[in-house]
């Protein structure tokens, strides 16, 4: 069977108004968006947010009900699965289990009839840059999680696709192996330059591995951006909570100071980036990252945003940190993550304590979003 | 017309399996329409429709105690070969023993084996011993033959069986015959239940080893395949065809009474 | 058999054997096979080494193997044709169940459950009204022929019934559910993703079921083409009503033999011979399609 030449396809990745919908549910919702060539791209998004539907109509195995799927200038979206530029790494591996370790990462060579001597040359070096050499005659049930997982990726990559989709492939390893293969995923596609499409769950993950992250809620995308951009400047309430944790606190905008935005937060005013705002109007979520916080006890001497009157309602030690619930006197509790990195004494509950932070490290959301949106 | 394509290419197989079931069932239809055909010696030809048959099915001489006899066969045979299947299906299911591969081709060789051979092989051994074939001997026959099917069903049940659900009844106080009793039986129960119909199917439709076995004893399908020279009677169809609704009505019911106790659960 | 597993069946590991309970399990059942089983095979394989004595009925152990010979070489033709409509009617049922339990398997959806009990629901009908009825739907005054006739597909002369063809069609027909069960079972294993990886790989349709579907098929593809053998090499209910004298097959020779003629060692011998072809052939079989465990 001779090279189809719509497997050789090459460019970005661009989705255009792409919708999925099942009578009047839609699973991914006039999505858009372009992935740069050669650049690992994060999908994230809770469970039924749309991701692996949106990942799995680019692989071919579902049909989109509108919208447009291109690799560079080629229009993939009615081609069936085996005439894409894509390869994709299930969630389950699916290994063929008839087939030896060769035999599988050889099959998508074998059908566009590569030699068998370049065959056999490709499959070795893929081989060896997973650092598997010695399965190439073990069936898939002969191997642990770990190496079926690096098989996967390698019979998919062994293809040299424009795009490479990989539907959350880790989830079935344990702590220790993810984040081993979470790095050693980074390095291959650093390696090989091949775009990586990577649909995950896992914030930490996604921060970790992508170069540009599209979080996804509801079918649609909430933000797009490199992890810094999405971590330090969350422009929704969802994106604040699902990455990271976040305190919101509900306020008033009352004017501005340079390139300072000023918001009244129960009485006592915080001085908010306005290149880290995205309130519209005059209310305003205040977003400060609990690891942001200092936490003193009542009268030291503070600087920067402060946040007086709170009372310590809960202490964790975890080790490397503790953390703190600090119960405000607007009611709401507020949680800080303090380092273990000096003599000062850890805070007793029912301690009065005064919260600081530097006022670069405050982000705003516009008033009406949903505070507890994207929380878990 | 590209849309017509693709809906064909979807769902050829779909039509194609339509196609095949109604092919499946035409005798059955056949048999059940020709039930209500007003037939006076032979049932070949349609003459007209009566419930006649219908309401007097065992008018045909000789036909309800064929019917009978193949009952009695059948409930005996069933409920003897049920219980030594199980408990050779528990050994097999549960235990590593010396022997295993032994037992395991010792019950796949009846099922590798023709029924005439089978049939043969007892009627040759009865010659010998000078017992006369009679409803006895079909009996013992019969049990024969479909212990292996019983086990091939029960051992599926009683391997998928979760071994923890054992260890807690234990844990929570139950000894040996009570966990037996109220975890492991329930549980298996639908499996017996499934290779006891299977059983009872396998000996009510059996014709080659009761030909051989049963002597001069009448069951169902040795009446049709006598009468079938001369034309069998419009009632054999009768109650082939209640059969037929019986037996569906069983399963369906029985599916039923599963799938709603899974959505309980 | 393994074929008959469902793919939601998982198999625990089995407990060490500490005590005489597996085998207090197991006498009952296997004495029985022993008994009925086993020793009535020796018995007939005593018989096929006799004579005829002096009264009708009674029979002398002469070991005269060559009872085998003379059998064998006065019924070699229906032995032939045996294994030969058994070959065929297992190649015609594998045909047409294939893709029914394909469809099932993979493209039935929430109906799986009520086609698996449609598949098996005419055989709650005797088998023999069931080949009867084919008779008679295939016969002289049935639909088919005057159909057949009006179209002139067929002559006034030629008859459906009375033929291999029925036989053969015959024997089919009444083992698909044989055939049907375990290619189901095996397929419903097959984890779909598997076929999607396959066509992520380039494959197409047909290569994927060529490379992946097929092979991982053929655990039920062995025990389904075995259960359907088997039974149909040793069949003479179908030849009986839907063929003619010149259909016979073995075990109407057999049958004849033990009933009408009263020949008890050479129907033993033909029964035997039978027994011992269908077992190696079985071994052979499943020895080159490597399906280890049967039961």
């Amino acid at each position: 069977m001779a090279v189809d030449a719509s497997t050789s396809a090459r460019g970005d990745l661009i989705l255009k108004n792409l919708t999925k919908s099942y009578g009047d549910f839609s699973a991914v919702d006039d999505l858009s968006l372009v992935v740069p060539k050669g650049s690992f791209f994060a999908l994230l998004g809770p469970s039924g947010c749309g991701k692996t539907t949106t990942l799995r109509m680019v692989a071919g195995l579902e049909e989109p009900t509108s919208g447009s799927i291109f690799v560079g200038e080629t229009d993939i979206t009615d081609m069936k699965p085996y005439r894409r530029p894509v390869n994709t790494v299930f969630q389950n591996y699916a290994l063929f289990p008839h087939l030896t370790i060769f035999e599988n990462i050889a099959f998508g060579l074998r059908r566009r009839g590569i030699t068998e001597a370049e065959v056999k040359t490709a499959v070795d070096k893929v081989l060896n840059l997973i650092e598997l050499p010695q399965l190439a005659t073990r069936k898939p049930n002969q191997l642990s999680g770990g190496q079926q997982q690096r098989i996967a990726v390698a019979r998919a990559i062994v293809n040299r696709p424009a795009l490479l989709l990989l539907d959350e492939p880790l989830g079935a390893l344990d702590l220790k192996l993810r984040r081993q293969m979470q790095i050693e995923l980074k390095w291959i596609q650093t390696e090989i330059g091949i775009t990586f499409v990577h649909v995950t769950h896992d914030q930490e993950e996604a921060m970790t591995m992508a170069d540009t992250i599209a979080v996804m809620n509801k079918g649609k995308i909430e933000q797009m951006g490199t992890p810094e951009e999405l971590y330090d400047s969350p422009k929704t309430a969802f994106v604040a909570n699902f990455l990271g944790q976040s305190n919101l606190i509900p306020g008033e905008v009352s004017g501005s100071d340079g390139d300072n935005l000023i918001v009244d937060l129960f009485g006592t005013k915080v001085a908010v980036p306005k290149a880290r705002s995205s309130a519209r109007g005059n209310s305003a979520l205040v977003g400060v990252r609990p690891e942001k916080f200092r936490i003193a006890a009542e009268g030291k001497s503070t600087h920067g945003n402060v946040l007086t009157g709170g009372v310590v309602s809960d202490v964790s030690y975890i080790g490397v940190s503790t953390q703190y619930q600090v119960e405000m006197p607007w009611g709401k509790e507020v949680m800080v993550f303090e380092q273990n990195d000096d003599e000062e004494e850890m805070l007793r509950k029912g301690a009065k304590v005064v919260l600081s932070w530097e006022p670069i490290f405050t982000f705003a959301l516009d008033g009406s979003e949903n505070v507890s949106a994207g929380s878990h | 017309m590209k849309n017509l394509t693709k809906w064909l290419s979807k769902n050829l197989i779909r039509i194609y399996a339509f196609f095949a079931f109604t092919y499946l069932f035409i005798p059955v239809l056949y048999t059940f329409v020709f039930s209500f055909n007003d037939s006076r010696k032979t049932n070949l030809i349609w003459k007209g429709f009566t419930l006649d048959k219908w309401k007097n099915p065992c008018g045909a001489p000789d036909i309800c105690s064929a019917l009978g006899n193949s009952f009695i066969i059948g409930f005996t045979a069933t409920a003897i070969s049920t219980v030594l299947g199980t408990l050779i299906a528990f050994a097999l299911g549960r235990y590593r023993f010396k022997g295993r591969s032994a037992t395991n081709l010792l019950i796949f060789l009846p099922m590798a084996t023709p029924e005439i051979v089978l049939g043969a092989s007892l009627l040759t051994m009865f010659v010998n011993l000078g017992i006369n074939t009679s409803i006895l001997t079909a009996i013992i026959a019969h049990v024969m033959f479909c212990i292996s099917f019983v086990v091939v069903t029960v051992k599926a049940r009683v391997a998928s069986l979760d071994p923890r659900l054992e260890q807690a009844a234990m844990d929570l106080y139950a000894n040996e015959w009570q966990t037996f009793r109220r975890v492991t039986l329930p549980l298996v129960a639908p499996g017996i239940a499934a290779a006891a119909l299977l059983a009872f199917s396998l000996s009510f439709d059996d014709f080659i080893i009761t030909n051989f076995t049963a002597g001069t004893v009448n069951t169902f399908p040795r009446f049709v395949y006598v009468s079938a020279g001369r034309g069998i009677p419009a009632q054999a169809n009768v109650i082939g065809s209640a059969m037929f609704f019986l037996a569906l009505f069983i399963v369906v019911a029985a599916q039923i009474v599963s799938s709603r106790r899974k959505a309980k659960i | 058999m393994a074929a008959f597993k469902g793919a939601s069946a998982k198999v625990f590991g089995l407990k060490d054997n500490k005590s005489a309970l597996p085998y207090l399990l197991l006498i009952p059942g296997l004495l029985w096979l022993a008994i009925f089983f086993i020793v009535p095979i020796f018995s007939l394989g005593q018989m096929s080494t006799k004579v005829p004595g002096a009264d009708i009925g009674e029979f002398v152990q002469e070991y005269r193997f060559s009872n085998y010979i003379d059998a064998f070489n006065s019924s070699k033709e229906q032995f032939l044709r045996s294994f030969l409509y058994g070959l065929l009617a297992t190649i015609i049922a594998l045909a047409i169940a294939y893709p029914l339990a394909y469809a099932i398997a993979f493209k039935s959806g929430k109906w799986k459950n009520i086609l698996l009990v449609l598949v098996v629901a005419p055989f709650f009908v005797s088998f023999l009204l069931r080949t009867i009825a084919w008779k008679q739907i295939l016969g002289e005054e049935g639909p088919v022929v005057s159909v057949l006739r009006t179209l002139n597909i067929i002559s006034v002369n030629t008859s459906i019934t009375s033929s291999a063809f029925a036989v053969v069609t015959g024997l089919a027909y009444n083992f698909l559910p044989f055939m049907t069960l375990p290619l189901y079972a095996s397929l419903e294993r097959i984890d779909p993703r598997t076929l999607e990886a396959a066509g992520d790989l380039y494959a197409n349709g047909f290569t994927t079921f060529r490379k992946v579907t097929l092979p991982l098929s053929m655990p039920g593809v062995v025990a389904g083409t075995l259960l359907t053998f088997i039974p149909a090499a040793g069949d003479y209910i179908n030849a009986t009503i839907l063929g003619s004298p010149s259909n016979k097959m073995l075990g109407n020779v057999i049958e004849a033999r033990f009933f009408k003629i009263v020949d008890y060692p050479a129907a033993a011998a033909l029964s035997f011979t039978l027994m011992a072809a269908i077992l190696i052939l079985i071994t052979i079989y499943t020895k080159r399609t490597g399906t280890e465990e049967l039961v």
